[in-house]
């Protein structure tokens, strides 16, 4: 019988190594998979490349894990927030490596690793900042920039529903890179909500079909 | 001359779009422009975070962390409205499905180059977010900002100095003290505040503008 179910949040995130390249979901702490991290935090993986559209706020998840030094370099799209002052402090003293893209290339980047393609190109940066010594082409009359996928080790992700199969549903706004992050790393782990029986997710409903997700585990106390 | 206040600026924004469009209003500034949407016009509010059909702010108690905007605040979700994905979501804007974007800028060259999302400054930490996509993605690029910096400057430049958000790609200013369209031909001053005289606009803004009022 495939069971995708860990037993636990340690047992799902202990194979996780140093120097992986870890997926992170969330916009802000909406969708982030805060016990996850946490767990992440316990199991002590280190020298690892985080990619999340943020850079963490306040003093929990994401900004947890900056601040126990576990991660070398970040890729995100909008680090600056009112409470990203973990991030902050360690990027000013130069303790943090930092890839800025723009969120458009982020979610591209990251969904093009899920669906095989070895790179594209998108007039998002051009003859920006964001561009530079990046290889362009003229196309239809308007200059694109190469972009590269985002491959991972990992993806962690929150869900809403989950089962044995690794189906997947969101909620709201949560879902945002939930979906891509799945299909992008070689192992993705999903903290949800609630655990159900095969046969309850409606098939027509589903959101990240199983095929894309190795491990689900019940999230901890955090909400 | 009386320059219009923020919210009156988001007003003026807010007549130009018309029922039925699909319009993101980026943060800050452009989100006094959901408030002034006339009531009755149906217009489909698009959230970079994954969420078409996006409503008001939520009542004091009903806020949802999982329903937010692109700012992370809370808000709600009108009948018909729908959630997906950030490659999906991002797709409406690089695909060329969105009718309108509302951005704020720091400085909008006479040939439409926006700059909203560094001031350059050593010790900023940069941050970009959905700006460049937004910027080159929607069928009309409406910026909305005050005429000047503080220091009295025209944030309507020649070339812009803060580092680019895209190139040529401004579509009409929205200011305080004016609208003005970006053209093959140039700026063009369509419209302008009371008491404003078409001289003391072009001496405020500094590069060459037209005016072409609208025919009555």
């Amino acid at each position: 019988m495939i069971d995708k179910i860990s037993p636990s949040l340690e047992a799902a995130v202990a194979d996780i190594h140093d120097g992986a390249t870890v997926l992170i979901g969330g916009f802000g702490s909406a969708g982030m998979p805060s016990s996850l991290i946490d767990a992440l935090i316990a199991h002590g993986a280190r020298d690892l490349t985080i990619v999340n559209n943020n850079a963490g706020n306040g003093d929990t998840g994401l900004a947890a894990l900056l601040k126990a030094r576990r991660v070398r370099k970040i890729i995100c799209s909008f680090p600056r927030q009112a409470d990203s002052h973990v991030f902050d402090a360690l990027y000013r003293a130069g303790e943090l490596e930092l890839e800025l893209v723009p969120q458009g290339n982020l979610a591209e980047r990251i969904r093009a690793a899920g669906a095989g393609i070895g790179g594209f190109f998108t007039p998002t940066g051009h003859g920006t900042l964001l561009a530079e010594g990046k290889e362009t082409r003229l196309i239809d009359g308007r200059q694109h920039v190469l972009e590269y996928p985002i491959h991972a080790d990992f993806a962690l992700i929150k869900a809403f529903r989950g089962d044995r199969w690794g189906n997947l549903v969101y909620r709201k706004t949560a879902r945002n890179f939930g979906p891509i992050m799945a299909m992008a790393a070689r192992c993705t782990i999903a903290q949800v909500s609630e655990v159900v029986d095969l046969g309850v997710l409606d098939p027509e409903a589903i959101v990240t079909p199983g095929i894309f997700v190795q491990r689900v585990v019940l999230q901890g106390a955090h909400p | 001359m009386k320059r219009l206040t923020r919210d009156a600026i988001a007003a003026r924004v807010a007549r130009d779009i018309p029922e039925g469009a699909y319009v993101n209003l980026g943060i800050g500034l452009p989100t006094l422009v959901g408030s002034q949407l006339p009531p009755g016009r149906e217009i489909f509010l698009h959230s970079e975070n994954g969420l078409l059909g996006m409503g008001p702010p939520p009542a004091a108690g009903e806020e949802d962390e999982d329903l937010i905007n692109a700012g992370k605040q809370p808000v709600t979700l009108l009948a018909g409205g729908s959630y997906f994905h950030h490659a999906d979501s991002f797709a409406m804007m690089r695909g060329g499905h969105l009718d309108i974007c509302v951005l704020g800028a720091f400085q909008v060259s006479r040939q439409g180059d926006l700059a909203n999302w560094h001031t350059g400054a050593p010790d900023a930490i940069p941050a970009v977010g959905g700006a460049m996509d937004l910027a080159l993605g929607a069928k009309r690029v409406f910026v909305m900002m005050e005429h000047q910096s503080r220091d009295g400057a025209s944030k309507i430049v020649e070339q812009c100095s803060y580092p680019l958000t895209g190139v040529a790609c401004v579509s009409r200013i929205y200011t305080d003290l004016a609208v003005i369209d970006v053209t093959a031909h140039g700026l063009v001053v369509r419209e302008m505040v009371d008491g404003l005289a078409f001289d003391e606009l072009q001496r405020i803004t500094g590069v060459p503008l037209i005016y072409q009022p609208p025919q009555a």
